[in-house]
């Protein structure tokens, strides 16, 4: 499969696993205006990558130029070794991709369509029908295969765009917005499935939706103005600026002074009658030493609840802490 | 490459219920046209007889048959091309092409070959209409295969024309309107320019299946219909490779 370029940066990631698409320093102009400024991005085998940015940030086009619809202005890219610019038909078969508006002939049948779309990807003519049956099955479509793509319903052609863009085993899955528009329940079915994919191949999704990052994604680039601001794996960017504390309820509490005489304390905040929330420095958890307190006095602890930031409020904080 | 993108052009033109009827519209206008050609050449066959040299079946009725059927490809060609690329693009299916790893070039000349091959239908519906008269005289081969030809030359010209007009735009209703008024504006070069020396004559398309429509084979014509569905198919791969360069 050609070279495979060590990383530069380090991630959290195991380096043993090969690198199946590096993105460096791409921008892109449309007319006047630079909408993308050196995005780097790097994606490895196993691993699912979450584009996460505001409408208009850049993803899309960040996306296109990654599957070659879009040329980038400068930067290049290399997808399992092949330069996407200087060996286009090598790199771009080792790409599924799926736009935010699924490609859809509505005129086909899904059987018809998904084997033009093997053909397109160069699946060797005696496999069309099997990768056909397998990815199907892999996309809950095993009933559909005779049905017109026009007539499905909007979840179902949500499932063959993403049968589209798996059917040559891609090495490298780009999604765009794979989940919106879609009902509860096939929203789940498809973030299994994502999952999935991640683990055999490499996945990169753009999304909005932060309840996706944090279900799905092992790590989190987050795009605002064409610029990648922040990236880390999606555990770490929930600590992001967190300041560590929990929730206490005392039944029989004590005076406020009390409970900020435990070691570690830093501060509490009375939010009801029983109700205290208590923040602490990092590396000391007070939590212990003050449920034993509770019970030599009688305080009556009730429960004890750490604080946990929303995935929100980080992204908030950072495209915040970016404007400003 | 080319052929999967042409097969599938080709069976998609067959999925709309539309494209069914205007193959039996179509053959229906011929077929009363060839037989109204052909009620008047027995009318006239007597009197033809005892001419000298006189015009056979072919001449009489084959001739004006496909010249009519050229003049119908005029309008028919760019409701057909309409859809190419400008339906793609509103649809964002173009995508898909786009990122698949096969090249503009590839693509256009799959959409162009795929609806060639239809249209080769219509033709070789004209021609079997024709070859029936077989069953009763003699029919001049030659010319007949002249015409067909001829005409199988032009209705490429003009697919290569709407299919660069359909590149240029997201509407299908657009580029069969521009396409039209492109195919019209290049008629109406050939009948304003009324001696046939004049230069203008040689734009024209149809002024070039008129040789064919004789029976001549002439090499400028070849040349001409060869050049127009090169440039044309050369422009639609640029305006497909400017698509990744502006977006």
């Amino acid at each position: 499969m050609g070279t495979y370029h060590n990383p530069q940066t380090h991630y959290y990631m195991p380096d043993a696993a090969p690198t199946t698409l590096s993105a460096r320093n791409l921008s892109r102009r449309f007319g006047q205006r630079e909408v993308i400024h050196g995005v780097s991005l790097k994606l490895k085998h196993g691993e699912v990558l979450g584009l996460l940015g505001h409408n208009g940030a850049g993803k899309s086009t960040t996306l296109q130029m990654l599957t070659g619809a879009l040329l980038p202005h400068s930067g290049q890219i290399e997808i399992c070794g092949f330069d996407l610019a200087r060996q286009p038909g090598q790199a771009k078969a080792r790409i599924g991709f799926l736009p935010e508006t699924p490609p859809l002939y509505r005129e086909m049948s899904v059987d018809n369509y998904l084997a033009f779309a093997a053909r397109l990807h160069l699946v060797p003519r005696g496999r069309i029908a099997g990768s056909v049956a397998e990815t199907r099955r892999r996309c809950g479509l095993q009933d559909s295969g005779k049905k017109i793509i026009g007539t499905l319903s909007k979840g179902y052609q949500q499932r063959v765009g993403i049968a589209q863009a798996i059917i040559h085993q891609p090495e490298v899955i780009i999604l765009d917005e794979p989940t919106v528009g879609l009902d509860p329940s096939q929203i789940r079915d498809i973030r299994t499935l994502i999952r999935e994919l991640g683990d055999a191949y490499s996945v990169i999704l753009s999304t909005h939706l932060l309840g996706e990052v944090e279900s799905i994604c092992d790590r989190v680039e987050i795009m605002h103005h064409g610029r990648i601001i922040y990236g880390d794996s999606s555990a770490k960017m929930q600590q992001y600026g967190h300041q560590p504390g929990f929730i206490v309820t005392l039944r029989a509490p004590p005076g406020l002074s009390e409970l900020q005489a435990i070691a570690g304390v830093q501060q509490v905040e009375q939010l009801s009658a029983t109700q205290f929330r208590i923040l602490h420095v990092i590396d000391a958890n007070p939590g212990a030493a003050l449920l034993a307190l509770a019970a030599q006095r009688g305080w009556q602890a009730e429960q004890l609840v750490p604080l946990q930031s929303s995935l929100e409020d980080v992204f908030v904080k950072i495209t915040e802490s970016e404007t400003a | 490459m080319i052929f999967t993108i042409a097969h599938k052009e080709f069976r998609s033109l067959f999925a709309a219920p539309s494209t069914w009827l205007i193959l039996g519209m179509l053959q229906f206008i011929f077929a009363w046209f060839f037989l109204a050609r052909l009620d008047a050449f027995l009318q006239v066959q007597a009197q033809l007889a005892q001419l000298a040299n006189a015009p056979g079946a072919t001449q009489a009725v084959a001739a004006p048959l496909f010249g009519t059927v050229a003049l119908v490809m005029m309008m028919l060609v760019p409701v057909f091309t309409m859809r190419l690329i400008a339906e793609e693009r509103r649809n964002q299916t173009l995508t898909l092409l786009m990122a698949a790893p096969v090249s503009s070039v590839q693509i256009v000349l799959g959409k162009f070959l795929g609806l060639l091959l239809f249209l080769l239908f219509i033709i070789a519906g004209c021609l079997l209409m024709v070859l029936a008269l077989a069953a009763g005289t003699q029919l001049d081969m030659g010319l007949l295969l002249s015409n067909a030809l001829g005409l199988l030359l032009l209705t490429a010209a003009y697919a290569a024309l709407g299919l660069y007009i359909s590149s240029l735009t997201a509407q299908p209703v657009i580029a069969a309107i521009a396409a039209l008024a492109a195919l019209f504006g290049l008629w109406l070069t050939e009948i304003s320019a009324v001696d046939s020396g004049n230069a203008w004559r040689a734009l024209a398309p149809t002024s070039h299946f008129e040789s064919f429509n004789l029976g001549l084979l002439n090499s400028g014509d070849w040349i001409f219909f060869l050049l127009f569905c090169i440039a044309f198919l050369l422009l639609a791969i640029r305006r497909l490779h400017n698509n990744r360069i502006y977006g």
